[in-house]
């Protein structure tokens, strides 16, 4: 076992496949010879040389496009995008090509291609790097999203996600980059992509989240836990596409009362498919609204006025306590 | 003739009119600037770098957020910003802190957008700059829209963009600048080449010799300019603003500078470069050779040189001051700005935080 951060264990997965696979090749904007601006790519270079990992061109166009072009010949090419925020000339790429070329040439050509991105805010940062934009990716057909919030999901995930034949968004939840280390195996392993976790068993109220925002809502769930002496159920998502509803909907099942909270915007939020799904899947059970805590539907402010905009476990814990307590 | 002197694929020369210790050595071009601003050139570029060594000291003490150092590009900034008309549009990447201040943006403005507050994006009326952009490259187009705007209106404005050199790395670079040339457009593309990409030195950006040839690709002038001599920087724009105004379409300059601080105050430059070589380029400071010219010129001299930085000490700290007691954007703020008018949903969503503040007492700090 080693003790790892976040972004450790993200290097270590990187680190353990480009050795055991040498099809794999690393490459993003300053990724190469400083080892990305987190240095969540830092000493790859150095051990695997300048093929395999590279520097690029301030191109998220080219970056991604490539990664196809990459994919579609025998690499299993990992691309990073120095921010979420700035993959948008390379969302042209990812969404009218990476999601659909499988189906395209109808199986001839699979992607087996990963795209890295810090996301996430309250970090007190820049214009454009604090976004929340997981819904852009899993409103598209043909894309996997996955989102790790432990280091042990951040290798497995990633390890999972270099494995699997098709495109894998990779999230990182910048915020808790080196926030806390865990625990991680040595030895290869993955954590199957399309499965939640639930983090704690509970009776009166399902509470799902994922990334950063998990961490802020275990604070709230332990302050609940302590001074309202509710029982709750804490499901990591892990995984926003293909997305684990089931898993939702069996707990939900159990307690009647969900709330799903994320730090992306409301509207078409992620909240919104998984409360559809529940819905659909345990209607007859629920006992309370579900009810999403998320961000409004404005653009994330500067830092001195991003407060207005951050979820925090305050209000998370009053809108758990709403919805478990409601008759 | 100055473009066709200077072609970039016919003359490996760079344009250039001060030598390293502010003698001029290229006499045919040395421009006739009067002497006030000449002084207030100087005292821009000046305050433009007096500023920037503050807000690194604030940026370290926990004051300031992170921000991009504009230290060694002054003259790329301010040559350019002189050679503009007062109306002429400025839509600047995000190092551009002097050429801003020469155009209008205030000190407080340029330190509160950085300081992490929108309101710093608002400049005055009259003052043509757009705000700071982060996403590289996509500025270029901008620019071209606000250049094809003051064409088809008649309005006689010409426009200045900056971008670094690995900016030129992005599709958007070269759909900007061949949108320009496709509508002979009064637009003047400058490429800060500061030498690196945060760490990705000049040369892994592109297989091309020289940034300023590109042009050639878009069928207009491109030229490269010794961008730490601000005369050279002020005659290349006065030229392609020349064209710009007689409607004969866009130029591309291409500054060769030298980023002399971070690329944020997040990097960690020594990382990727060496002392040695920051040292090469501080002997080449473009404030420094400026002074020496004008020192030459009887305009400046070591009493006025004391006085200046004094009030520009005090000028930097007192703004910063106010940066300081300024009032963190609102609730009302972070919404209302959204759209002219709040849709009904959003006033909703509005109201209940306010509400939880009032429950909780809390602004949700």
């Amino acid at each position: 076992m080693a003790t790892l951060t976040l972004l450790g264990a993200i290097n270590n997965a990187l680190d353990q496949q480009l050795e055991k696979d040498k099809s794999v090749v690393v490459f993003g904007e300053d990724a190469g010879f400083e080892g990305g601006v987190f240095r969540v790519t830092a000493g790859l270079q150095k051990k695997y040389g300048k093929e395999r990992v590279f520097d690029t061109p301030i191109s998220e166009a080219g970056i991604v496009g490539s990664s196809i072009g990459m994919a579609a010949n025998g690499l299993k090419p990992v691309a990073e995008i120095q921010f979420s925020g700035f993959m948008f000339p390379g969302f042209n790429q990812i969404a009218v090509h990476a999601a659909r070329m499988r189906n395209r040439s109808r199986g001839k050509y699979n992607l087996p291609m990963v795209i890295r991105m810090p996301y996430g805010g309250g970090v007190r940062a820049l214009e454009h790097h604090s976004e929340a934009l997981e819904t852009l990716f899993a409103h598209i057909p043909g894309l996997k999203l996955v989102i790790p919030s432990t280091p042990y999901d951040a290798k497995g995930l990633m390890t999972a996600a270099i494995k699997d034949p098709d495109p894998v968004i990779y999230f990182e939840p910048k915020k808790i980059y080196r926030a806390f280390k865990q625990e991680v195996p040595e030895e290869e392993y993955t954590v199957e992509i399309g499965k939640a976790r639930t983090v704690q068993e509970g009776d009166d109220v399902t509470v799902v989240a994922w990334g950063a925002m998990l961490h802020e809502t275990l604070k709230a769930v332990k302050s609940l836990e302590e001074e309202k002496d509710l029982s709750i159920e804490l499901i990591d998502l892990r995984t926003i596409a293909p997305m684990d509803s089931d898993h939702v909907i069996e707990s939900v099942k159990k307690t009647g009362r969900l709330v799903v909270v994320h730090e992306a915007v409301k509207t078409l939020g992620i909240g919104s498919e998984l409360i559809s799904r529940v819905n659909e899947g345990a209607f007859f059970h629920l006992e309370a609204q579900p009810t999403r805590v998320t961000s409004p539907d404005i653009t994330v402010p500067l830092p001195k006025g991003e407060h207005h905009h951050i979820v925090d476990a305050k209000r998370i814990a009053q809108e758990i306590y709403k919805v478990a307590t409601f008759e | 003739m100055l473009f066709e002197k200077y072609d970039p694929l016919k003359n490996k020369e760079m344009f250039g009119i001060l030598d390293k210790d502010g003698k001029v050595v290229n006499k045919d071009y040395e421009p006739d600037i009067d002497n006030d601003t000449l002084v207030h050139m100087y005292k821009i570029m000046s305050l433009a770098r007096t500023a920037d060594i503050k807000a690194l000291q604030y940026q370290r003490q926990g004051r300031m957020l992170t921000f991009a150092p504009v230290q060694g590009q002054e003259a790329a900034q301010v040559g350019p910003m002189a050679a503009s008309k007062k109306d002429d549009w400025l839509v600047p990447a995000f190092r551009e802190a002097a050429a801003m201040l020469y155009k209008g943006a205030t000190l407080y403005q340029n330190y509160l957008y950085w300081y992490g507050n929108e309101r710093g994006s608002r400049y005055d009326d009259g003052v043509n700059i757009m705000p700071v952009n982060v996403p590289i490259g996509s500025q270029i187009n901008h620019a071209a829209g606000v250049a094809q705007a003051s064409k088809i209106l008649g309005k006689n404005h010409a426009v200045f963009t900056y971008i670094g050199d690995g900016g030129t790395s992005n599709g958007e670079f070269h759909e900007g600048v061949n949108w320009g040339g496709v509508y002979d457009l009064p637009m003047v593309t400058i490429i800060q080449n500061n030498q690196y990409a945060i760490s990705t030195p000049r040369s892994q950006a592109t297989k091309a010799e020289t940034l300023a040839q590109k042009a050639h690709a878009y069928g207009i002038p491109g030229i490269q300019v010794d961008g730490n001599d601000v005369l050279a920087m002020y005659v290349a724009s006065k030229e392609a603003l020349k064209r710009a105004y007689d409607g004969k379409g866009p130029t591309l300059i291409e500054a060769v500078t030298y980023r002399l601080g971070p690329h944020t105050t997040s990097d960690d430059p020594s990382i990727y470069r060496s002392d040695e070589e920051v040292e090469e380029w501080k002997k080449k400071d473009p404030i420094d050779r400026f002074r020496k010219y004008l020192t030459n010129k009887k305009l400046w001299n070591k009493d006025k040189q004391e006085k200046m930085e004094k009030e520009q000490k005090k000028f930097v700290a007192d703004t910063f001051k106010e940066v300081e007691k300024s009032e963190a954007p609102t609730l009302d703020e972070v919404f209302d700005h959204t759209y002219g008018e709040l849709p009904y949903d959003l006033k909703r969503q509005k109201e209940a935080i306010r509400e939880y503040y009032e429950q909780t007492e809390s602004e949700g700090k």
